[in-house]
């Protein structure tokens, strides 16, 4: 055998290599203990969309909470665009930067994600490793391993789960219209009093896909990948839509609110009459705060409305990934979701599978009485599924090629 | 030591510019290694061409930094011709250091807040006159032709040309001027313009060109007032250096040195009128005219500059309103409860920006103190006479910020240094450092020399003359230049955000990061505390002289 012949150099490589192991070496998932072990002092950067005031509330609770049980410092690194952070590791790792990147999580979904699985930016599979996963039932709950019809593979952790939730001020509107087509009717008759949040905006897109998903006949070819039909043909009908719709809109359609949350303050404001957020619980939370007139109620569509689960991942050049596994099963806990889900904090709606869970489990997901201005508790049973990530980003150009220029 | 101050502040303001530029340059032409671009091409280019509405995003740019620059030195020359020895002069003089410590975003928000359809200035109007009771749906901010832009800078535009202009008059000695054109029978407004103006100007061009490239290229104030569809090129320049797409990278290159261009031309344009102006006003200025047009002149003289003023205030007031309001429908004027939630519950999230802020502040304002307090003594006793650098130091406000920061993070991770707090306070260093610079050198070279011959011939050395002499008599304008450098790096928001990659926050990127989430109330909050720091700057620099002092107060010049 070849290796015993020199003993002594092969001591001194496994030795050499025994000591650089525990500064290059990714933490095991499966060895949770050792996982923990090693998180505890470490600084997580995670970086997430910090335009929610709710979120951000909610990520600080979290970065407590993270202290007090682990020992884990997490910063919250706010981005306007998750783009960034993907432009950021991108960045680092053509630099040659592979174990000293400046990001420990991203709050993500979608096209990012596919961005990044694409160009192998991201460490893993962790995800289902977790302690925590288990509670999520994944076999019956297919949707927290799929993000835009993509399986997750173990690369990126659910956290929330979003669905597009349409609101209006009953004491100005009626009747609010109850699909795509009909929101064209009303907003004729009610100039000036909706719009959608600018593109790249993600609340924007998922706009623009509801919108693509009621108006073309062609629905199966928007869970596959663009490049296997006419991109011209299948987004025909919504151009159509839109240019109908743009002169009815807010400021004619000259100018289109910043985001989701710049939504809800035109709202506010008395500008707009009809709004939509990514969160059934925006505008009930939004009225327990002062921010909209007791008034308002929630609805959605009645041909259903887009819905995702949004993840956390890790980027492949973290150092600190033992505290962004640690982070991401905490944020799996029951504790830390029925916190995230309380009206309190955030509203948004759990991952797990709340009726898997114990009793005791289970009531910290009870929240009393339904808020007038919440939605019904069975309507949102009907969730459309959202398209091939290819589709996002295709839209988003060609509605900056066609509207960007106003 | 001393002899090597000057070439340490170029090389410190230098090469940090000049690298950034070609790591910039580099990129533009297809050639970055690192991100696997090799050899020269104009693909960057072809595909910036390709963007949709490229050339309105310059012309807005282009636009919005001329005009807002020229409205602003009218205002403000017209205000010195108008209302010296006034009332009004005295106040805004008063009010000037304030008014330039309060940074572009919160401007910015607060006057976002008073012009906006559902905003104080339409509250206070409706339904009473206007009988809206609700918003009209008019295109006011972010307007495509980027007027509340040019608004939002003119506000914070005057307060700096006019302190400049202030600083520059005393070595005119302009009431000599005066006196000998009123003795001709010139009336006051019109003899200041002639006699007073065309010494003036030429002091105060480089702040004015600083003014035009900082217009050009401004990327918070854009974010919050310019337009959207599309917006100007320094925002669209942000927007795509952050793009997943790496072939986005390279184009963003081409467009920070199409950026660098643009501000160039508009340099190159104001050069232009400024020759047009001068073979123009020839004429005027010999024509012997003595009193014609002085009302108008002066009616407008003191009413602009007072408009400006009481805008940026009215501005502060309505931040102030929605940093504590409940409940606040359109149209009533006030809200209709107050609270003290936002404050509250943004009292804990406050505190690593405010440490961060108040560290980078420190750090970078005291190098950059030390360092041209060094370059200042040695000008001082090689009698070097300045000008000839000044150029150099303007080199950081004259080149557009965005179009070398990003080539600068390139260059300093390609020497390994990573984003961090020290790299943030290196960046701000070149900005704070011309200020101060600027705003030390004129009371430093005119301090009376013989207090420092009368020290000397008391055997004392040159040092000990600095140190117990110099120092204490300049005390208040050392002060004062402090708190200009802490103002200025406390309103930085693209060196903060680009060189700490986001993980350094400070009040300023908490501030502008809200700005997405237009939750009205917070952005209050978050604005008026980045008001407030800098003004707690000027209130130390202006009582500390005055305690600690007051012993040597005879000494105080």
């Amino acid at each position: 055998m070849p290796i015993n012949r020199h003993p002594i150099r092969f001591t001194i490589a496994t030795t050499l290599l025994g000591l650089a192991l525990p500064a290059m070496a990714n933490p095991d998932p499966d060895d949770w203990q050792s996982v923990v072990a090693q998180a505890e002092g470490q600084t997580v950067y995670w970086n997430a969309w910090g335009g929610d005031t709710r979120t951000n509330r909610y990520i600080d609770w979290v970065a407590e909470q993270m202290q007090a049980q682990y020992g884990v410092d997490v910063e919250h690194v706010k981005l306007d665009d998750t783009g960034s952070a993907v432009a950021r590791v991108l960045g680092e790792k053509q630099a040659g930067n592979h174990d000293e990147g400046s990001i420990d999580l991203i709050w993500i979904n979608g096209e990012n994600f596919a961005a990044m699985r694409d160009n192998d930016l991201l460490f893993g599979p962790f995800a289902e490793a977790l302690p925590h996963f288990a509670l999520t039932n994944a076999d019956e709950n297919p949707e927290v391993v799929t993000d835009f019809t993509l399986p997750t593979e173990g690369y990126e952790s659910p956290w929330g789960k979003a669905q597009i939730t349409f609101y209006y001020d009953s004491a100005q509107t009626e009747t609010p219209p109850k699909d795509i087509q009909s929101l064209l009717a009303w907003a004729r008759a009610n100039p000036g009093q909706f719009s959608y949040p600018r593109i790249p905006d993600f609340t924007g897109s998922t706009f623009l896909k509801q919108a693509l998903i009621e108006l073309t006949e062609q629905d199966e070819a928007l869970y596959q990948p663009l490049s296997e039909s006419d991109f011209e043909t299948v987004t025909e009908p919504l151009w159509t839509y839109l240019d109908a719709l743009h002169p009815h809109l807010w400021r004619s359609g000259r100018s289109f609110p910043d985001s989701g949350p710049h939504l809800r303050t035109l709202m506010s404001d008395g500008e707009l009459s009809l709004a939509f957020s990514f969160y059934p619980t925006d505008a009930a939370v939004a009225v327990m705060e002062y921010e909209l007139p007791d008034s308002v109620r929630s609805y959605v569509l009645e041909g259903g409305t887009l819905g995702n689960v949004h993840f956390v991942a890790i980027p492949y050049n973290s150092p600190h990934k033992a505290g962004a596994m640690v982070l991401a099963n905490y944020l799996l806990s029951t504790e830390a979701q029925a916190e995230k889900q309380s009206l309190a904090m955030w509203g948004d709606h759990s991952v797990l599978d709340i009726n898997q869970l114990d009793t005791d489990a289970q009531a910290l997901f009870e929240q009393g009485d339904r808020h007038p201005s919440e939605l019904p508790a069975d309507a949102l049973s009907n969730t459309l599924p959202e398209p091939h990530p290819s589709w996002m980003t295709a839209l988003q150009d060609a509605w900056l090629e066609r509207y960007g220029v106003n | 030591m001393l002899r090597l101050a000057p070439a340490l502040i170029i090389a410190l303001l230098v090469l940090p510019v000049a690298a950034g530029l070609l790591m910039v340059l580099l990129p533009a032409f297809g050639y970055l290694p690192a991100l696997g671009g090799h050899g020269g091409s104009l693909a960057p280019w072809q595909m910036l061409f390709a963007q949709p509405g490229l050339w309105r995003s310059v012309a807005v740019s282009f636009t919005s930094g001329l005009v807002s620059a020229a409205i602003a030195l009218v205002i403000v020359v017209l205000f010195l011709a108008a209302s010296r020895g006034t009332w009004l002069d005295r106040s805004i003089r008063r009010l000037v250091s304030p008014l330039l410590a309060i940074p572009h975003a919160a401007i910015a928000f607060g006057f976002a807040f008073l012009i906006a359809p559902s905003g104080l200035l339409a509250r206070l109007i409706s339904p009473s006159l206007t009988g809206w009771e609700r918003p009209p749906d008019a295109l006011i901010i972010n307007d495509p032709w980027g007027l509340s832009l040019i608004a939002g800078l003119v506000l914070k535009e005057v307060p700096f040309l006019l302190l400049m202009s202030l600083a520059a008059l005393p070595q005119l000695v302009p009431e000599k001027r005066l006196m000998l054109a009123r003795s001709l029978g010139y009336s006051p407004t019109i003899a200041w313009l002639k006699t007073v103006l065309p010494s003036l100007y030429p002091l105060i061009r480089l702040p004015v060109y600083a003014v035009i490239a900082y217009a050009t290229s401004v990327v918070d104030m854009a974010l919050i007032l310019g337009p959207t569809l599309p917006p100007t090129l320094s925002v669209s320049i942000l927007r795509w250096f952050n793009d997943p797409d790496i072939s986005h990278r390279f184009m963003a290159s081409a467009a920070a040195v199409l950026q660098l261009g643009v501000t160039i031309a508009a340099l190159l344009c104001w050069w232009l009128l400024e020759q047009l102006t001068r073979l123009l006003a020839r004429g005027w200025l010999t024509n012997g005219s003595r009193q014609r047009g002085e009302i108008a002149l002066r009616v407008v003289g003191r009413s602009a500059l007072l408009f400006a003023s009481i805008t940026a205030l009215a501005a502060l007031v309505g931040l102030g309103l929605f940093s504590l309001a409940g409940f606040w429908r359109f149209p009533e004027l006030l809200p209709q409860m107050l609270t003290l939630d936002h404050w509250q519950r943004s009292g804990p999230m406050l505190v690593t920006p405010l440490v961060n802020t108040a560290l980078i502040g420190l750090i970078s304002t005291t190098l950059a103190t030390a360092l041209v307090l060094t370059t200042l003594e040695n000008e001082h006793r090689q009698h070097i006479q300045p000008r000839r650098a000044l150029w150099l130091l303007y080199l950081p406000l004259l080149v557009p910020q965005i179009a070398f920061l990003f080539g600068l993070i390139v260059a300093a991770e390609s020497l390994g240094v990573r984003p961090q707090l020290g790299l943030v306070i290196a960046g701000h260093l070149l900005f704070v450092l011309p200020y101060v610079y600027l705003s030390l050198a004129e009371a430093y070279r005119r301090l009376d020399p013989r207090w420092l011959q009368v020290a000397r011939s008391l055997g004392v050395s040159r040092s000990a003359a600095f140190w117990k002499v110099r120092l204490p008599l300049l005390l208040a304008p050392l002060l004062t230049a402090f708190a200009v450098g802490l103002a200025v790096s406390i309103g930085q928001y693209l060196p903060t955000q680009l060189l700490g990659a986001g993980r350094v926050t400070t009040v300023t990127t908490e501030a502008v990061a809200l700005a997405a989430g237009s939750n009205r109330r917070l952005i209050g909050v978050w604005a008026l505390v980045q008001a407030g720091l800098p003004l707690i700057g000027f209130m130390l620099a202006l009582g500390l002289p005055r305690l600690l002092g007051s012993h040597r107060r005879e000494l105080a010049t």
